[in-house]
């Protein structure tokens, strides 16, 4: 074995054991195949492992250094005057055959060999050396008594001497497996065992080769093995150690880390190993990731924890070093494992769950412990290759795998480690362009077999994407014997069946589990290779193909610039794939550049190797969430595809949070991702399906485009989940927090749901006019249909069921802070006057999340006081989604005076000739109504003194056109009739507040807002967008001016599905902010009263504590037209 | 077979070991504790010692705490080089970690720039991409690039995500096919020895006959005293990224795979160490 070359070790699902070394391409049979084993653990000089017999085996390489114990035993006399030095002693004396110290009684046939793996390699002897000079006289030193200092020499005073015998004895069982045999007392016998874990040997360097063994016996106790080093292979006996609870499995690193999993499915961390204490002192507990799902399997490395929890997900321990050696975070990583393994260097291996292949851990670099990706080894076994010859061998392995390949496939995959790239299991698709012969030959070994197959390699070749795909799995795992079987019977006919290669996701893979154990890997990359001819002469079936139980890599040392050979296969093929794969250039094979890997490598080394234990400057970031959405893909035809999903949040040096998204998919069989910075999100929206739970997520080019991008998740919890994360993160990366300020801009969705956005001075004014797509929007909890407010932070609303209500947020003293802090406190300020409606209430996405997010927490609401009365309202929800939750408050009276509304007012009824439909009042109290019939209507001399005014000023409306809507602004007067044209008022003067005529400002608008700066707000049809035409939009008129009040053109913002918008709170102008009294700003409520029953009810102006004469009012209120 | 994405790898993760150490004429309320870390070379030393300057003002009377800055065996670090740069143009061959004494008080304002925050560094950091890309595509990739694409760079360096930032950074490293590089060759060459901070001249990567210049070939042309030999020794050391690498190199893969993150091969020749 060449000085470079170290060994993984694993053991296949029959108990074989095998070793693949790092310069290898196969698995070679361990030398000793007597046993079956379950479990092996390996380091560089030997291995441990449990044999099928539950007995523990150590493996002892041979080596250059013989293990060699030297036995020793003292032989004392004493001086007699009558016989000179005999063996005669005083009985006070220590006995004739004496250990070093003379306490121990050793005669020289007391030694024996301690196990049958030993043996002596000659008699005793005595060593004449003293302290390393030769001496005569039979090795004899001498001393007045016993103990003493003993010179060589004898003096005339010398009573005493003694000599040293020596026997070595020689440990034999090298290259084989030998059992631990042991001498402890049968009742504290750890038999049998389950687990062996074996390493510490970085702890101290005293004695050579010191290592720590560990197992657990299958009652579940931790055994250590005592004096285990070079010269005591085997150690001495084993020590139990006392644990929390029963133990399954455990995992010893190199260095002082040392974690066991519980039955009950938590990690338990040893602490306190140290040079002195390689047993360690305590333990500490660690949860499972998952609170359904126990840790089933851990691993440790010098400094990293990996473990897979029972539903066989793989993770990462985050933060463990030696002070801290339980870490601090699980992190979910890709793939489903049956179990991994840490070994030299943290790097990884595992067994697939699905295949049994051994799977390396790619890209495990000191700064990314993590590592990249999984990579199927797929060297076959060197005993295949004898006996089927190389096209089987290159079956039986089965993967065309080549680094180079691989990483241009990944070179643009992003973010690190886990989730950056997706675990590629070996899969494959059977082309049956032949199917007739095949047939026909199935038919020979049975006819059913033979037309399953078919179909189901038919149906394999169908686009992965496809949605079809699952049938197909479906269909294959039922067939899989037939589909075995059939291989079997028609390869050898079949010269020229053809494999097309295609990529297929971790879920694909699970659905057929036994075509990806018995067949091939890929790359995505290969595919673009187009199709291989393989000429399956040689018989195969799945027994060829190694299924994989265990697998250890503690003594197997792969370093960065080491390649290894296990990833392709070695054959004619592989190397025709290679070198259509891989362009090497010269400058490749170059001096500088070889000069340049190495320097690197040295200077790592130099820089790192020793210093490994120091603080990383940067922290690295945190993946918070990942999982498997659908997404609305942006090609045709547009359909719902599978992909993964990974939120990562990362903590800046600032302390500041930002986020991005991605999205992995596959495109054309080739892996691509999009990915959005949550900064830039201007909205996430949850969009009713029939039959998904999805919501769509807007940027400022999205929202142009008029194309969101649309997710779905399967169930509807995992969706809030993922909307509150997200939408969390975005007011993280915003900065945005507590309620809405008294400015803020609202608005409803056609589904109820209401979103509010805070307006930058930029938005109506100043030198760069912010485009209204930048807005960013999120939602407030509730539901309602039209929704008013003013700029004093009063915010009503109207439901679906005519019910009025009225935001509570502004006075409640800070909900969203509330709700950060704990929901106790929210239910706790949720005073009576917030009435929560609706059986099917529930969380709210962005009000909901509480600083930890946790979902759980949203059914604290789920029995809360006024269920009962909503329920009799017999109302009928648009959609399941509807949710009241504190902000909003009740006003069961509706419309009735209230005290909200201003000291001891009431309701004044005024009479009309004909119901009214809609009503508003502009700043400076010029009322105006839509009657049913639609027209207009002015009321004369409204002042603070006379709220109620004296008469209706009838205006009819433009021609052939009924108004619906009304809204005034400052000065402006805007109206909307029912054919969607939007009219501006012209010439209204003080003296002449009617107006004169109508003039047309724009068509395809259903709703609109004037604001108290008269910026006008609509929502329009029929938006164009680069991808898509959008109904309900939010767009914003620009160019109002005092000179040119009915603006110049539309922005347009989001949508589509909008429904109402409010911008009756946005009194921020940019730096020409009004400075008159904010009463004299305060705009009037609007209300929309659209087919509402409550005809001839007018709500009253607001009372405004400083009074002005009307005729100073008059004077501000002119109006250049 | 070991792939140029490796290169880009290893200079990305290059660390120096560092011991960062108070002044000692610094006034504190107890004894400062020696803080060490691992810094990125390819970052800024005011980007990542946020802990360090924590560590340091915990011991410090809050009054005697304005403006951290660094200083190595009398020499003020400038934040604004590449930490990389900085330790190979004034500590390499010397032993590790990295002793680097810190101060609070006497700012030296001839010698360095004030860096009051990250927007400081942001924007130095974006200034350099730019005046790269101006050298290799006339401004052209980066000008293309959106606001967003900027920031990443930004962030990747700044959270220290390979991928995050190469994602981006690629495009900048790209040149049309009929080209076989860059229009000039963003570098500066460092001289430890001479006042002057930098040298830094246009470039190209490509000789009129055609052939590719070499790493040789750029400091016989604008610094040759860097490589003539001295009573038949070489008395100085070419280093990029704490490595020398050979001066056959063509300065092309050079810029594409050693540049720092600000997208200029920051080279510094030091002298030669007398063993």
């Amino acid at each position: 074995m060449a000085m470079s070359s170290s060994l993984l070790w694993a053991v296949d699902i029959f108990g074989r054991v095998y070793t693949l070394s790092t310069v290898g391409q196969y698995w070679e049979l361990c030398k000793d195949t007597q046993l079956e084993f379950k479990r092996v653990s390996a380091v560089k000089q030997c291995c441990w492992g449990i044999a099928c017999d539950h007995q523990v085996y150590t493996y002892i390489f041979s080596g250059d250094v013989p293990i060699r114990y030297q036995e020793e035993t003292y032989e004392n006399q004493r001086w007699n005057p009558v016989g000179g030095f005999c063996e005669k002693l005083m009985p006070s004396d220590r006995w004739q055959w004496s250990d070093v110290s003379g306490l121990k009684h050793q005669q020289l046939d007391s030694f024996t060999l301690p196990s049958p793996h030993w043996e002596w390699e000659s008699d005793w002897y005595v060593d004449e050396n003293i302290g390393g000079e030769p001496t005569e006289k039979g090795g004899w030193t001498y001393a007045i008594d016993f103990p003493s200092t003993y010179t060589k020499d004898k003096k005339w005073n010398s009573c005493v001497r003694r000599r040293r015998w020596i026997r070595y004895r020689r440990y034999k069982s090298r290259d084989v497996w030998a059992k631990i045999t042991s001498h402890d007392d049968p009742d504290q016998l750890p038999d049998p065992f389950n687990d062996i874990s074996i390493g510490g040997w970085e702890i101290t360097d005293e004695p050579v080769g010191r290592l720590s063994v560990w197992a657990v016996s299958l009652q579940g106790r931790v055994w250590y093995r005592e004096n285990v080093c070079h010269r005591n292979p085997e150690g001495s006996t084993w020590s139990l150690i006392a644990t929390p609870g029963e133990v399954v499995q455990i995992s010893c690193g190199p260095y002082d880390l040392l974690w066991a999993t519980l039955w009950e499915g938590q990690a338990i961390v040893r602490e306190g190993i140290d040079r002195n204490n390689p047993q360690g002192i305590s333990w500490s507990i660690v949860e499972s990731p998952s609170s359904e799902n126990g840790i089933m399997h851990i691993s440790v490395g010098v400094d990293v924890v990996w473990g897979v929890t029972k539903d066989r997900k793989v993770w990462f321990r985050r933060g463990v070093n030696s002070h801290n050696p339980c870490g601090t975070s699980w992190i979910e990583m890709v793939g489903e494992m049956m179990m991994v393994n840490v070994g030299l260097n943290n790097q990884v291996w595992g067994i697939g769950c699905d295949d049994r292949a051994v799977y390396f851990r790619q890209g495990v670099t000191p700064s990314e412990l993590s590592g990249k990706t999984w990579k199927a080894i797929v060297s076959g076994r060197e005993s295949d290759r004898s006996q089927t010859g190389s096209s089987a061998s290159l079956l039986s392995a089965g993967c065309f795998f080549t680094d180079d390949i691989q990483n241009q496939a990944n070179a643009i995959i992003h973010g690190d480690a886990d989730t950056s790239s997706d675990t590629e299991l070996p899969s494959v698709s059977m082309n049956l362009a032949n199917t007739p012969p095949l047939g026909a030959a199935a038919s020979n070994s049975g006819n059913a077999a033979g037309n399953q197959t078919a179909e189901i390699s038919a149906n394999l070749t169908v686009d992965p994407l496809d949605s079809d795909q699952g049938e197909a799995g479906v269909a294959s795992t039922s067939n899989e014997k037939a589909n075995l079987e059939k291989h079997k019977s028609s390869t050898n006919q079949n010269p020229s069946a053809e494999l097309q290669w295609t990529n297929i996701d971790l879920k694909e893979a699970q659905k057929h589990p036994v075509l990806s154990i018995s067949t091939f890997a890929e790359t995505s990359s290969l595919s673009s290779l187009g199709m291989f001819s393989v000429g399956a002469e040689e018989q195969y079936g799945a027994d060829e193909h190694p299924l994989w139980a265990w697998v250890s890599g503690g003594g197997c040392l792969v370093d960065s610039h080491s390649p290894l050979k296990w990833f392709s296969v070695p054959s004619g093929l592989t190397s025709s794939v290679q070198s259509l794969s891989l362009s090497i250039t010269p400058a490749q094979t170059a001096a500088w550049r070889k000069q340049i890997f190495q320097q690197l490598s040295e200077r790592t080394k130099r820089e790192l190797e020793n210093f490994r234990h120091y603080e990383q400057a940067i922290e690295q970031s945190v993946w918070v969430k990942t999982g498997t959405l659908q997404w609305w893909r942006n090609w045709k035809p547009h359909k719902w595809m599978d992909v993964r999903v990974a939120l990562e949040q990362f903590t800046g040096s600032d302390g500041m949070r930002d986020s991005i998204l991605f999205i992995y998919y596959m495109y054309h069989e080739e892996k691509k991702y999009i990915h959005v910075f949550l900064n830039e999100v201007t909205i996430l929206v949850e969009v009713l399906n029939e039959a998904k739970h999805s919501f769509a997520l807007y940027t400022p080019e999205r929202t142009k485009q008029r194309w969101p991008i649309r997710l779905a998740a399967t169930t509807e919890q995992e969706m809030h989940d993922w909307l509150a994360l997200l939408s969390m993160s975005c007011c993280e990366s915003r900065r945005i927090q507590g309620p809405p300020s008294h400015h803020a801009i609202w608005s409803v969705t056609c589904k109820g749901d209401i979103f509010v956005s805070e307006p930058s001075p930029e938005l109506e004014a100043g030198p760069h006019l912010m485009p209204c797509d930048q807005m960013f929007w999120r939602q407030v909890g509730g539901h309602l249909r039209t929704i008013e407010c003013n700029n004093q932070g009063v915010v009503w609303g109207i439901g679906y069921d005519h019910t009025a209500w009225v935001y509570t947020g502004g006075y409640g003293g800070g909900f969203i802070q509330g709700l950060a802090s704990s929901a106790d406190n929210i239910y706790t300020q949720s005073d009576v006057k917030c009435v929560y409606i609706y059986e099917n209430q529930r969380w709210n996405p962005v009000t909901g999340y509480s600083s930890r997010g946790l979902p759980t927490d949203r059914y604290m609401w789920s029995d809360a006081s006024g269920l009962q009365e909503c329920t009799k309202m017999n109302t009928k929800p648009p959609s399941p989604q509807w949710s009241w939750v504190l902000p909003w408050s009740q006003d069961n009276e509706r419309l009735c005076p209230t005290e909200a509304l201003g000291k001891g007012t009431s309701w004044l009824h005024v009479g009309t000739d004909q119901p009214f439909i809609s009503i508003s009042i502009g700043a400076f109290y010029q009322v105006w109504a839509i009657a049913r019939d639609g027209s207009a209507f002015y009321r004369g001399s409204v002042s603070p003194k006379k709220p109620a005014g004296d008469c209706w000023y009838h205006i009819p409306s433009p021609q052939k056109q009924k108004l619906k809507q009304v809204s005034v602004g400052r000065t402006s007067v805007f109206v909307l009739d029912k054919n969607g044209n939007l009219w501006y008022r012209q010439g209204i003067t003080p003296s002449y507040p009617q107006g004169s005529t109508w003039d047309h400002v724009s068509n395809n608008i259903r709703k609109m807002s004037v604001g108290p700066l008269d910026q006008v707000w609509v929502i329009a049809d029929k938006v164009q967008g680069s991808h898509s035409l959008s109904c309900g939009t939010v767009c914003h008129r620009t160019g109002v001016q005092p000179m040119e009040p009915k603006g110049l053109a539309w922005d347009y913002g989001i949508g589509g599905g909008w429904e109402h918008i409010t911008v009756r709170g946005n009194a921020t102008e940019a730096s020409r902010v009004i400075t008159h009294d904010t009463s004299e700003e305060d705009p009037a409520r609007s209300m929309d009263l659209e087919d509402d029953e409550s005809k001839g009810k007018t709500e009253p102006s607001k009372t405004t504590p400083l009074m002005v004469s009307e005729g100073q009012e008059l004077d501000r209120n002119a109006v250049n037209c | 077979m070991t792939d140029d994405k490796d290169v880009l790898r290893d200079v990305w993760f290059g660390r120096i070991p560092t011991c960062f150490t108070l002044y000692q004429d610094e006034i504190t309320e107890r004894e400062a504790e020696p803080y060490y870390l691992l810094l990125p070379r390819i970052s800024y030393l005011t980007l990542v010692t946020d802990k360090v300057k924590k560590h340091f003002q915990k011991v410090m009377r809050q009054e005697e705490v304005s403006e951290i800055w660094f200083e190595y065996e009398g020499t003020p670090l400038k934040w604004h080089y590449p930490i990389g740069l900085l330790f190979d143009l004034h500590a390499s061959n010397t032993a590790l970690p990295w002793s680097i004494t810190v101060h609070f008080k006497n700012f030296p304002e001839k010698d360095l720039l004030h860096c009051h925050s990250k927007d400081v560094i942001e924007a130095h950091f974006m200034a350099c991409i730019k005046e790269a890309d101006a050298l290799k595509h006339k401004s052209q990739v980066i000008n293309e690039m959106q606001k967003k694409d900027h920031k990443q760079l930004w962030m990747g360096l700044q959270n220290d995500k390979f991928e995050q930032f190469w994602a981006i950074n690629r495009k900048l490293m790209e040149y049309p096919p009929e080209d076989s590089g860059f229009r000039y060759i963003p570098f500066r060459i460092y001289q430890a020895a001479t006042e002057r901070p930098f040298i830094q001249k246009l470039f190209r990567p490509i000789a009129s006959g055609g052939q590719l210049h070499t790493l040789g070939d750029l400091l016989k042309d604008v610094c040759p005293s860097a490589i003539t030999p001295e009573d038949g020794e070489m008395k100085t050391q070419v280093m990029i990224h704490g490595i020398e690498p050979m001066l056959e190199t063509p300065i092309q893969w050079l810029s594409e795979h050693m540049s720092y993150p600000d997208n200029f091969l920051h080279i510094s020749i030091i002298p030669q160490p007398t063993d």
